[in-house]
Order: structure tokens, then C-alpha cells, then sequence
């Protein structure tokens, strides 16, 4: 809680075109895959007359399916080379739990956001630890899902990208068993949108950061003395490489408000 | 049922032999083409399987009969050609097998023992059943001696071993859970002999003579996929060459076996059909001389060809239980059961934000619109 009476905030662009683009994408591929694959496991029951030869919903279905399993993946693959790439926000290491700080910091969101017990608030500009190893679970199941579902797909495919995961099956003794376990991390990912989305809005609702719309415009709003601390402490200052040449003023900061 | 090798010690061709059994050379040479033709080798390795059954001459077999129920042995008895079964199998080739031998008791072992020492190295080890582990292998005993002891002895001289059905290759339904008797497939016993594992519940009795045949003619394992089986007759799902699969990119799908898409012979996927998880010929070769197979008679595949085909669910229900949390718990249910947990303690969590964090939400002392706006007109001015 800021107990200054006239808080000053700073503008902060903290997640790059290619990290929204990747955001939006990878949501929408999630939504088209999550119901298309209800649909091919639980194929509604349409009572037709019409000849089989004249019909092919199912098979649209599916193929819709494999073609945005395509663009997931190639999404993903992606936005891994942009932890690289990318600002210090997007980088892998914030992602890997690599430093006690990161693990204090879980601790502390742990209880200011879900227990409630402290009303001291954790400021960060990225995503908090709580967020980023969150986001580095839903990567691996992103890559379970991915490496799976390919090794299903692989025996009717003649294209070689999915054979690649063809190993899968053996590991999971029969395909029938490995498309339960495909299935059921879909399950996950439901789960996933209903908390992810809840603490969005919550996060933009008690903090007013400026979290919901950071996902369009790139921009978070943060009271300048919080920027600040969390510029010289926080997590996303784990990249050791020097931060890049500031960009041009008024774009990033913008002028203090003269009175 | 003894080796029948002649006094010069030459043993005889299968050719000779199904002469001798008064089948015509049309016919063998229809065999051979036949064969060829399954095996799907090109058109002229009729010709090569021809040669191959007049010059060579036969491999001593011994087929071994441990954890089973013999209809693997019945299914290639029904093959519909009788070159299999009655020359093939039955006449020519086998030198021991512990259900149609005429030997019995000491006699029978003794030609077990004969064929494993002077012909080592040449052998045939075909196996049917699975091999128990537990309790020192007394689940199966055979002329006194426990499975484990003959399949390892066997396997030591065999030139190679064909595992007959899912029991010799995944252990079938005595290996599914909870496997009392810790039945074992073939390949997980011997690993330094080549294993052809020739699945199903039983093989289709032309795809068992196809591989002997294709073992026969060139002298080497056919291709095999991943798990092991024929590639000629495992590398397409059932599902691919299915009568009914027009109906599944349809959509067109039989919800209870007594409805009206039933009647009209629509796809089984939605009671539980595994032939889009199977790997087998029964949708292009069929069964009983090429009559039918389940899912053209109106029954879901339950994936026979495939491991633990006993434990991968209700076969009438088309994703299994998840494992671990007891019996009705589909993937669904419980996902269920989390989401609903989970959009419960969001509401909770927001009602209670809502109480515990007043202080926060909303304008912060000294944030005042109007001011801000004044001040920023002022600064503008």
C-alpha cells in the first residue's frame, strides 16, 4: 500500500511485441486445441440420414486440431528462443529457480496473494516467481502435450516432424495409455486458464499496475519508488548481461509531472 | 512326428514334401504367390518363395506351449489354405510341440532335447504363452521343469524365436493387473536371441504362416516396427482400411449398441472402439478365410494386437479409468471435480480479497482525479 500522498508513476515497458504476439497466440491455439480435442474425444451425437461420403466434420475436426498443434509448437519454439533473445523479463533464468531470492519471493506472494496473511505487497515489473515458475510448468506440460500428441499423430503421418516424438509410445506402454495421459493434462490447462485468468484480473484490481492491459500494449504502470527498488533487487534482474541503451525518453518514462 | 530326416541325412524340402503329401504343383506355386502376395513383397518374389520352399531344406521347429489357451495354435489350424496348417505346421516342420505331438512323457522330452543339441544354432523356437515368474515358475511346469528353465535352454540354441500371440509378446490377460503369477512375455526374458513378436489374440492365422514363410524364403526377420511385430502386417492401425471409417471423419458414430446408427452399421469409436490405437491386418486380410472381423459384425476391436489390451480400460468405454484413483475415475471426472474446486476458491479468494485488502483497492490517498487533471492542465498552460 503507497502511503505517499501524491505517488508518482513510472511507465515501464516490460513485455515486447514478439511476447504479446506469442501470448495471444499461444491462448488461442490452447482455446482451438482444447476444443477440438473435447470434440474428437467426445464427439457429439448428430443424428444425420446423410450418406457417410457426404459428410467430414469429424475429420475437419481433426484436422484442425493437428494443423493448430502445428502453430502451437511452432509458437512455443519460438518464444523459447526469445528467452534468449528477448528483454530481461522474458529471459529463461527467470523461469529456472536459480537464486534463494526467487524462492523468498514465492513465499512472500504465497502470502500476500493467497493466504492474505500480510498486506505487504510484492512490487514486480515482469511476472512475480509465484508467475514465472507457474508459466515454466505449463511449458512442460505445453511440451508433454506436444511430444505426445505428436507420437499419436505419428504413425498416420508421412511428414517427418512427428516421428521425431514416435519414442513416446513405447515409454508409455501402448497408445491408448498415452492418450489418456494426453488428455488428461488438457484437464491441467483448463485449470490453468480458470486461475491464470482470476489472478489477472486480480492483480489489476487490487494493485492497479496495469496488468490486464501490460498483455496488449506492453506497458506496466508502477509507482516510481516500487520501479525503482525493483529495478535494483528484483527478479528480473537476474540477466547478468548489461541492460540495454535506455530508449528514448518520453517513450519510456514519462515526464514527471511538474506542479 | 519325429524328424523326419531320411538315411542319407539330408533332410527334406518343404516342396518334397508337400508332394509327397499329394498337393499338386499348382497349388504349391498358388501358395507361393499367395504368400508373396501378403507379405506384400513385389511380384516377383512369388518366384523367390518358390525357390526358396524347393532348395532349402526345412528348419527343424519346436514350438513351445507355456501360459496360453491354444488359440493360437487353433487360429493357424484354420488357416484357409491347407498348405499352412496341414504341411506348413502340422506334418512338415514341427518337431515338438506339447499339444499335437503324438509323443507324450519321457519319449516327447526326448525329442525336445535331440532337436535342441544336434541342431543347434538351426532351430525355430516358437513360442505360445506367457512365462511366469513368481513363486520359482510352479504356475507352469512342463515334463517337471518350470518354463523359465525350457524357454532359456530353448532360446540359448534357437537360430530365432517367434512369439506367438499377445501372451509370448505382452503377457495378455494372465499379465494384467494384478498378475498373480507375474506372467512375463518372451522378450523380456531373452535379449540376445532375435525376437519376432506376432501379436493378437490370436494372430490371424495367414499373418503367422507369413512370417514362417518370409523366415523360410529369406532366411532373415522381416522388418519389424518398434514393438517388435512384422512390419507387412502391424504398420497399419485397424482403423485405417476399416469398412467403417468413412462414418468416423463423418461424424456419423453408433452411441448404444441398439440404436438406429447401429443398424446402419456407423463407426464403433464412441463404444469404445481400439481401432484407432491397433495395429493389425484383421481390417485388410479378415479373419476365417477372409469372412469378416469384429467391427464389420457390429463389435468394437478391443485391440488384441496391442500390450496390456486387458488393463487399457473398459472395452466398451473409449478413454480407460485413470490409473491410481480406483475404479469409475475417468480423466473427466476428475477433472471435473478440480475445475469446480478450483472456480470455488477463485470466488472465495475474491470475496475475501475483497475484505482483507479495502484498503488497497480503489483510489489511494492523494490520488485525486480532479487534482491530477488540474495539475496537468497547470503544467500544460
Amino acid at each position: 500500500m503507497n502511503k505517499s500522498p501524491s505517488p508518482e508513476y513510472q511507465r515501464v515497458y516490460v513485455w515486447e511485441q514478439p511476447v504479446r504476439w506469442f501470448h495471444w497466440i499461444n491462448a488461442a491455439a490452447i482455446v482451438v486445441l482444447g476444443v477440438t480435442g473435447w470434440l474428437i474425444a467426445h464427439p457429439p451425437a448428430f443424428l444425420s440420414g446423410e450418406e457417410a461420403a457426404h459428410g467430414y466434420w469429424f475429420g475437419a475436426v481433426r484436422f484442425t486440431h493437428f494443423v493448430t498443434a502445428y502453430v502451437f509448437t511452432a509458437n512455443l519454439a519460438f518464444r523459447l528462443y526469445w528467452s534468449v533473445a528477448g528483454n530481461k523479463f522474458a529471459n529463461w533464468r527467470n523461469f529456472l529457480p536459480l537464486t534463494s531470492a526467487q524462492f523468498r519471493q514465492v513465499w512472500a506472494v504465497l502470502k500476500v496473494d493467497i493466504l492474505q496473511s500480510s498486506n505487504k505487497p510484492v512490487h514486480t515489473l515482469g511476472h512475480n516467481a509465484v508467475a514465472y515458475f507457474t508459466y515454466a510448468g505449463t511449458g512442460v506440460l505445453s511440451l508433454f502435450q506436444i511430444a505426445s500428441g505428436f507420437a499419436l499423430y505419428a504413425p498416420t503421418s508421412a511428414s517427418g516432424f512427428p516421428q521425431l516424438f514416435a519414442w513416446m509410445t513405447p515409454l508409455f506402454g501402448s497408445e491408448q495409455n498415452l492418450r489418456l495421459f494426453h488428455y488428461a493434462v488438457t484437464w491441467a490447462f483448463a485449470i490453468f486458464t480458470v486461475i491464470h485468468v482470476y489472478l489477472v484480473f486480480y492483480h489489476d484490481y487490487v494493485e492497479g499496475h496495469g496488468v490486464l492491459s501490460s498483455m496488449i500494449g506492453g506497458w506496466k504502470f508502477m509507482e516510481k519508488h516500487h520501479a525503482q527498488a525493483e529495478q535494483a533487487s528484483g527478479l528480473s534482474t537476474l540477466v547478468t548481461r548489461p541492460p540495454p541503451p535506455p530508449p528514448p525518453a518520453g517513450l519510456a518514462h514519462d515526464p514527471p509531472a511538474r506542479r | 512326428m519325429t524328424t523326419p530326416t531320411s538315411g542319407t541325412g539330408l533332410v527334406p524340402t518343404i516342396y518334397e514334401q508337400v508332394l509327397s503329401r499329394g498337393v499338386s504343383r499348382r497349388d504349391f506355386l498358388k501358395f507361393c504367390t499367395w504368400m508373396g502376395a501378403y507379405l506384400g513383397l513385389e511380384h516377383g518374389a512369388a518366384a523367390q518363395i518358390q525357390r526358396a520352399l524347393e532348395s532349402k531344406r526345412r528348419i527343424p521347429v519346436v514350438w513351445l506351449h507355456f501360459q496360453e489357451c491354444t488359440c493360437c495354435s487353433e487360429s493357424f489350424l484354420r488357416s484357409s489354405h491347407p498348405i499352412v496348417a496341414d504341411i506348413l505346421l502340422d506334418r512338415v516342420s514341427l518337431d515338438y510341440t506339447e499339444t499335437l505331438q503324438a509323443a507324450a512323457g519321457h519319449q516327447a522330452e526326448e525329442i525336445l532335447r535331440d532337436t535342441i543339441t544336434k541342431h543347434r544354432g538351426e532351430y525355430l523356437m516358437l513360442v505360445e504363452g506367457s512365462v511366469p515368474l513368481a513363486a520359482d515358475g510352479c504356475y507352469c511346469v512342463v515334463g517337471g521343469r518350470s518354463a523359465l528353465d525350457t524357454v532359456k535352454e530353448v532360446a540359448a540354441g534357437a537360430k530365432a524365436i517367434i512369439a506367438w500371440g499377445n501372451c509370448a509378446c505382452s503377457g495378455c490377460v494372465q499379465a494384467a493387473n494384478p498378475n498373480p503369477t507375474r506372467a512375463t512375455p518372451i522378450n523380456a526374458i531373452i535379449k540376445d536371441r532375435p525376437i519376432v513378436n506376432v501379436q493378437g489374440c490370436p494372430p490371424i492365422a495367414e499373418v503367422m504362416a507369413g512370417v514362417l514363410v518370409h523366415l523360410l524364403t529369406f532366411d532373415r526377420l522381416p522388418q519389424l516396427d518398434a514393438l517388435g511385430r512384422p512390419k507387412a502386417f502391424y504398420a497399419r492401425r485397424v482403423h485405417d482400411t476399416c469398412v467403417r471409417r468413412a462414418n468416423y471423419d463423418a461424424g456419423l458414430f453408433v452411441e448404444t449398441f441398439d440404436d438406429e446408427n447401429a443398424r446402419k452399421g456407423y463407426c464403433l469409436y464412441k463404444v469404445g472402439c481400439r481401432g484407432p490405437s491397433t495395429y493389425n491386418s484383421c481390417a485388410s486380410m479378415r479373419w476365417n478365410n477372409g469372412t469378416s472381423f469384429p467391427i464389420q459384425s457390429g463389435h468394437p476391436c478391443i485391440g488384441c494386437s496391442e500390450a496390456n489390451f486387458w488393463d487399457n480400460g473398459p472395452f466398451y468405454q473409449r478413454l480407460p479409468n485413470f490409473p491410481g484413483f480406483g475404479i469409475e475415475s475417468t480423466a473427466d471426472r476428475i477433472g471435473l471435480a478440480v475445475g469446480a474446486a478450483t472456480v470455488g476458491g477463485a470466488l472465495a479468494h475474491a470475496v475475501l480479497t475483497n475484505v482483507r485488502k479495502r484498503g488497497e483497492i480503489g483510489p489511494h490517498p492523494g490520488e485525486d482525479a480532479e487534482k491530477a487533471e488540474a495539475a496537468d492542465q497547470g503544467g500544460a498552460s
